[in-house]
């Protein structure tokens, strides 16, 4: 591989002062035409267009980003990985999406920092505890690592949990995946974009859609700021703003988009070396390996496109947050956020076909998407290059919302909404 | 946080209200003469606009009553508030 990351490299590099390490990928004019245009440059786009052209060969392939890649959810996401999904269709789906994690860096020859350090899902009540063995059985049988663990041994996990039988909600266990863990989301996004370049894609950034081409039926291409460009297939993953392609194609789509809002603290020594999250009280938490506290909280009940969402949100979140780690109470916050996720009904995501052919949606991953970056994309292109959806996401087409086969997954998915 | 201005209580602040989403949805009058695909436009199927949005909003931990609103989803602004049962109203002042 030309330009290989590798002990050898940085070598080289530093002898030269570091002054000549080349571009990680390249900033090309449009070309009049593709084979397949991704719109949405974030981590799922990004491993769309490059599983597109590393599993089934189609290297002519534009992805169109209105901003700067990884820009959107990407960036804005408490990066947590996990498997632990309650129906088979879901949990083959993330399982597939673990499964590429784990061989992530090596194969994009990019550190995406991925980190399996555990993921603690705590339950609150009698009914959150059967919920978490339920859960939990069902990932026996799909070949997903769970455990349900005791509150003496989530004691010995994270010693700093209030795990008080007096306490306003006490824990009462937790569901625990060893697997799971965290990535750095920046470079997830950069490493597919590095990945999908050599492999010939190019990545336009600074390029918004404005218009889906048609005729008889089917897609033609895009209008966008940059230009009329020429495609014979178009996969849409804009997360947020799906409803608003959608409509450029005349399309409407069970979805809402909602700010999801999140949070880092300053910096501190390493104190939580796990992913803690709760349903119940609602907060879900990590640190970074920078050691700020990764905070998560929950969805404004009204839509919005804002990028930003409300501080009496931030107020419960933070609230839970102290309530179980009460040795956090003093910690400063640095920055708080918010993202526009794609929310569906049944808390599934819509990866298939559309009236339109050769017109793909991938979106409605909602909260959950980060985890699901790799299989994702990898399910997409597959979709995309046969024109058929893979067996992993054959459930998850827009027709189950008439057929009524929807895939409820609001108990696993973690985020109240 | 918001100031929402409740057409019978006046202006509250946004914790005391929720939001019941898109409004002006019509319930099927005749239920059983709706394809499936109908059934899911009625129930699932959502405008979800970037910018103007007519919601329904619920004073929950006040008067408790619904009422409709018209909001931007970008600037998350309140353009006006009406009772169930009003007209849409055109471009007003609040």
């Amino acid at each position: 591989m030309k330009n290989k990351y590798s002990i050898f490299s940085l070598a080289r590099n530093a002898v030269t002062y570091h002054e000549n390490w080349r571009e990680a990928w390249r900033s090309p004019e449009p070309r009049k035409g593709y084979d397949v245009i991704v719109i949405g440059g974030g981590g799922h786009g990004l491993a769309t267009a490059y599983y597109l052209a590393s599993e089934h060969g189609i290297r002519n392939v534009a992805v169109l980003e209105k901003n700067w890649i990884g820009g959107g959810n990407t960036g804005r996401n408490t990066t947590i990985v996990r498997s632990n999904y309650l129906w088979d269709e879901s949990a083959h789906l993330y399982e597939k999406s673990l499964r590429l994690w784990e061989g992530l860096s090596q194969k994009l020859n990019y550190n995406v920092m991925f980190s399996q350090r555990g993921v603690m899902n705590l339950g609150h009540t009698l009914q959150d505890m059967r919920d978490i063995e339920r859960r939990s059985n069902a990932n026996y049988l799909n070949g997903i690592d769970s455990e349900v663990l005791r509150p003496e041994q989530i004691r010995q996990i994270v010693p700093i949990m209030n795990t008080s039988p007096h306490a306003r909600y006490p824990v009462l266990g937790a569901s625990f995946q060893r697997r799971g863990g965290v990535a750095r989301h920046d470079a997830v996004a950069w490493g597919f974009a590095r990945a999908a370049d050599r492999e010939g894609v190019d990545i336009l950034q600074n390029c918004e859609v404005t218009g889906i081409l048609r005729h008889n039926g089917a897609v033609t291409g895009v209008e966008t700021n940059r230009g009329r460009i020429q495609a014979k297939k178009v996969g849409v993953v804009v997360a947020g703003h799906s409803s608003v392609i959608a409509s450029m194609a005349g399309l409407r789509l069970p979805i809402e988009s909602h700010p999801l809002q999140a949070l880092v603290s300053e910096p501190l020594k390493p104190i939580l070396h796990t992913v803690v999250m709760s349903n119940a009280v609602h907060g879900y938490i990590s640190q970074s390996d920078k050691g700020e506290l990764v905070i998560g909280a929950g969805v404004d009940s009204y839509t919005g496109y804002g990028q930003r969402g409300s501080f009496s949100v931030v107020e419960g979140n933070i609230g839970a947050i102290v309530e179980l780690f009460p040795v956090f109470s003093r910690v400063r916050m640095l920055r708080q956020w918010g993202g526009i996720v794609d929310v569906c009904p049944d808390a599934c995501p819509i990866i298939g076909k559309t009236p339109i052919r050769g017109l793909y949606f991938n979106c409605g991953w909602g909260t959950g998407g980060f985890k699901a970056t790799p299989g994702s994309g990898w399910v997409f292109a597959h979709t995309i290059a046969r024109g058929e959806p893979h067996s992993l996401n054959a459930a998850f087409t827009l027709e189950r919302f008439s057929t009524g086969a929807l895939i409820d997954e609001h108990g696993a998915a973690g985020v109240a909404h | 946080m918001l100031e929402i201005n409740c057409p019978w209580c006046g202006p509250r602040d946004q914790i005391e209200f929720s939001c019941g989403g898109e409004a002006h949805i019509v319930r099927p009058l005749e239920p059983e003469n709706l394809s499936d695909d109908d059934w899911a436009d009625y129930l699932f199927y959502r405008k979800n606009p970037e910018g103007r949005h007519h919601e329904q909003w619920c004073h929950t931990a006040g008067c408790r009553k619904w009422f409709n609103a018209i909001r931007n989803t970008v600037t998350y602004q309140f353009e006006t508030v009406y009772r169930i049962g009003e007209d849409l109203p055109e471009k007003t002042s609040r």
